[in-house]
């Protein structure tokens, strides 16, 4: 039993060697490959990683695809071993390794050790020139789906204060709550976001501290950039007050007061990335994509979201997927009063220059903590 | 003197207590029980039990890969472990080992990198003795605390190990942090070139082997040297190790000191060998792992290096459950539920140890 599994396996795995090595051996679409999924946290978190295992559900179903996973791995020697392991045990060709920390320094000691195996990782900042070429990373805009939550927020807040819960004060995580709080303000500049930072990716007891704090303010709605959004969401529901998820859906887990939620669709770049390591194009290094790439979807309107929210919700997603239009433009002031992007300019989502952001735009209540 | 000697010789602990047939019978007879109660776990799972033995096999222990993979994961617990079986002589149960190791990777980088260009090799060292010191100068509070204060070791150290996590994160996002970790805050890396390299013939790095010296060092010292003889007087029964005379409070101190200096140099070689910066990834559990090590050990520090790797050898198997059957991995944490249990339960069955 255990026997020819293992043998159908190494055949896959070749196939997708030959591949993986630019040599078109008959490879199409549906030359056989084995990929490995990694994840940091549990699969069913509600959050980051389930986001990641859904995409790797998707692909499951794809003919002549096998795929290995592997959760609750740490970023240490351990997920060296476990790349290692999916690739002499698995014969995996092509690996996903979803967590930030996975990427520098183990995924790039594997992806040197083994330069015939693609590694996909997300969102790290693969860089042309510094990095092995089987390597890259994926990622996706979702500012664009906080800004459009957070339309849908300020539309819906009556109290006019919005809350966030926020892990660490890292570029990604700053531009989501600039992104959300321009969203609302959008509809109403008197609207504040209040901030607060529990320091790291997976802090239950904080979170939830946080959002009843938060509540305690006057907050109405409430949302969050950590790793598992679900004890802020069942506590804001819990409270009675409004929540729009992040990661992935959380409208089961609150079915009166969630409104919408920026979620990640990896089942494109993943399918995209399986496709190139099957029919032998190379590897795909930078992918990145916003809405309009469909790299991140929007959850569906919960039931109190009243007409005129999901219609001011639609507009700015279609401003976003269609249009040239930019979140964040000149004049554009920092929570201290000072400019950040000076009138005339205006910051495409693709520019570097967002990803390196360290200030929290007007509006915003809350400081980055030094 | 008479009576002072026969309390002597109630207060002291053997190192080597049970016989040595049943100190090895009595583990292994354990580990079977753990294996066949897990057998049955997975049974009522609706999985092949002898498909399950053998993946766990494979991933463990069947190949030259799959024991490099057990004793990467091991290398770093025996340190831990050591961490907590050293006070444990003294008596006490320290379980602040997560802290320390924190402290000890930080001051690894911040002294191994800045020396790398100019000294080489010798910065290693320099990294390995400044997290040693760090990491043992933060249990020498709980010591500290405990002799001269009164204060419970096992919570002082448990609080003191939130507040070096706390002092960690805020170096490595703040005062350490490299301008060029955006989205991760990390130090300044080591260039690969100075990192600690790997054994020969094995793909695992020397922390492995400065694990096995370290204990070597720490049983030998324990029950060959007057110190340790005098510490495991003290852990024993204080009162009269006080009466006859020896310094009880120094020993407690210098205790609590080595075993931080053992999760110190842990954390020093994670950075040093695996990581090449510190950051939060570096805090994977290793301290709270070290606890469990110690206890199935016994506080015996030979003993830790077959638990360490026993745990590795878990976890390698755990990953590949994962992904050969499609187990959960809370999966493996019922087999080390089971045999961690067993191999307590096990100890009805030795000798009882007099304290």
């Amino acid at each position: 039993m255990i026997t020819s599994r293992r043998t159908l396996l190494q055949a896959a795995g070749a196939a997708g060697l030959v591949s993986a090595a630019g040599l078109p051996l008959r490879a199409s679409a549906q030359t056989p490959i084995t990929v490995g999924v990694i994840y940091v946290g549990p699969r069913d978190d509600f959050g980051y990683n389930q986001a990641q295992a859904q995409a790797a559900a998707a692909l499951k179903k794809l003919p002549g695809v096998k795929v290995v996973e592997e959760e609750k791995v740490p970023e240490t020697i351990a997920v060296q071993k476990t790349m290692e392991a999916m690739i002499t045990q698995d014969k995996a060709s092509l690996i996903f390794a979803t967590s930030f920390g996975y990427f520098d320094p183990h995924m790039l000691r594997m992806a040197e050790k083994y330069p015939k195996v693609r590694f996909a990782h997300g969102g790290g900042m693969w860089t042309e020139g510094k990095h092995p070429k089987n390597a890259g990373s994926y990622f996706g805009y979702i500012d664009g789906a906080q800004y459009v939550a957070g339309v849908v927020a300020g539309h819906m807040s009556k109290s006019k204060k919005l809350g966030f819960v926020a892990a660490k004060p890292i570029p990604q995580v700053l531009r989501n709550i600039n992104a959300f709080t321009m969203g609302a303000r959008s509809v109403d500049p008197s609207i504040t976001t209040r901030v607060i930072f529990t320091g790291d990716w997976s802090m239950a007891v904080k979170e939830a501290e946080a959002t009843n704090s938060l509540v305690d303010q006057g907050v109405d709605v409430v949302t969050c950039h950590v790793d598992g959004p679900k004890v802020m969401i069942e506590t804001a529901e819990k409270r009675g007050i409004m929540t729009c998820g992040y990661h992935a859906s959380q409208a089961a887990l609150a079915p009166k007061g969630y409104l919408t939620g920026a979620e990640w669709d990896w089942s494109t770049p993943y399918g995209m990335l399986v496709d190139a390591a099957r029919t032998g194009k190379p590897h795909l290094n930078f992918l990145r994509g916003g809405l309009k790439e469909g790299f991140v979807k929007m959850s569906a309107y919960g039931p109190s979201v009243t007409p005129a929210a999901k219609a001011a919700g639609d507009a700015a997603r279609t401003a976003l997927t269609t249009g040239n239009f930019a979140i964040f433009k000149g004049p554009l002031k920092d929570n201290k009063g000072g400019t950040v992007v000076p009138a005339g300019t205006s910051l495409e989502m693709t520019n570097l220059e967002l990803e390196k952001m360290n200030y929290l735009v007007e509006g915003v209540l809350g400081s980055i903590p030094a | 003197m008479a009576s002072v000697q026969s309390v002597l010789a109630a207060a002291l602990r053997p190192v080597n207590a049970p016989p040595a047939v049943l100190a090895w019978l009595v583990p292994i007879a354990s580990i079977v029980v753990g294996l066949l109660a897990f057998g049955v776990f997975v049974a009522l799972l609706g999985r092949n039990p002898l498909e399950v033995y053998a993946t766990i096999f494979e991933g463990g222990f069947a190949s030259a890969f799959s024991w490099n993979n057990t004793l990467l994961r091991a290398a770093p617990l025996i340190l831990t472990g050591l961490a907590v079986a050293i006070p444990a002589q003294a008596g006490l149960v320290v379980i602040g080992g997560e802290g320390a190791l924190a402290l000890g990777a930080l001051a690894a980088a911040a002294v191994a990198v800045p020396l790398a260009p100019s000294l080489g090799a010798g910065a290693l060292v320099a990294g390995a003795v400044a997290g040693a010191a760090a990491g043992g100068l933060w249990f020498a509070l709980t010591g500290y605390f405990r002799a001269y204060r009164g204060l419970n070791e096992t919570i002082s150290s448990l609080l003191l190990s939130y507040i070096a996590i706390a002092v960690f994160n805020h170096l490595v996002e703040g005062p350490l942090r490299d301008p060029a970790s955006l989205n991760k805050p990390s130090t300044l890396p080591l260039p690969d070139a100075a990192m600690i390299g790997q054994i020969p013939w094995l793909d695992v790095h020397w922390g492995l082997a400065i694990g096995l010296v370290a204990c070597l060092i720490a049983q030998l010292a324990l029950s060959r040297s007057t110190q340790g003889f005098a510490l495991r007087v003290a852990g024993g029964n204080p009162r009269a190790a006080m009466l006859v005379g020896l310094p009880v409070g120094a020993l407690i101190v210098a205790a609590c000191a080595l075993g931080g200096a053992a999760a110190g140099l842990a954390g020093a070689i994670e950075v040093m060998a695996v990581h090449s910066a510190a950051s939060a990834s570096v805090l994977a559990g290793y301290g709270t792992t070290g606890i469990l090590v110690a206890f199935m050990a016994r506080q015996q520090p030979l003993a830790i290096v077959p638990v360490a790797i026993l745990m590795g050898g878990i976890a390698a198997a755990g990953s590949l459950l994962q992904r050969r059957l499609d187990l959960p991995d809370a999966t493996t944490l019922v087999l080390q539920g089971l045999l961690f249990v067993s191999i307590l339960a096990g100890e009805a069955f030795m000798p009882k140890e007099r304290r």
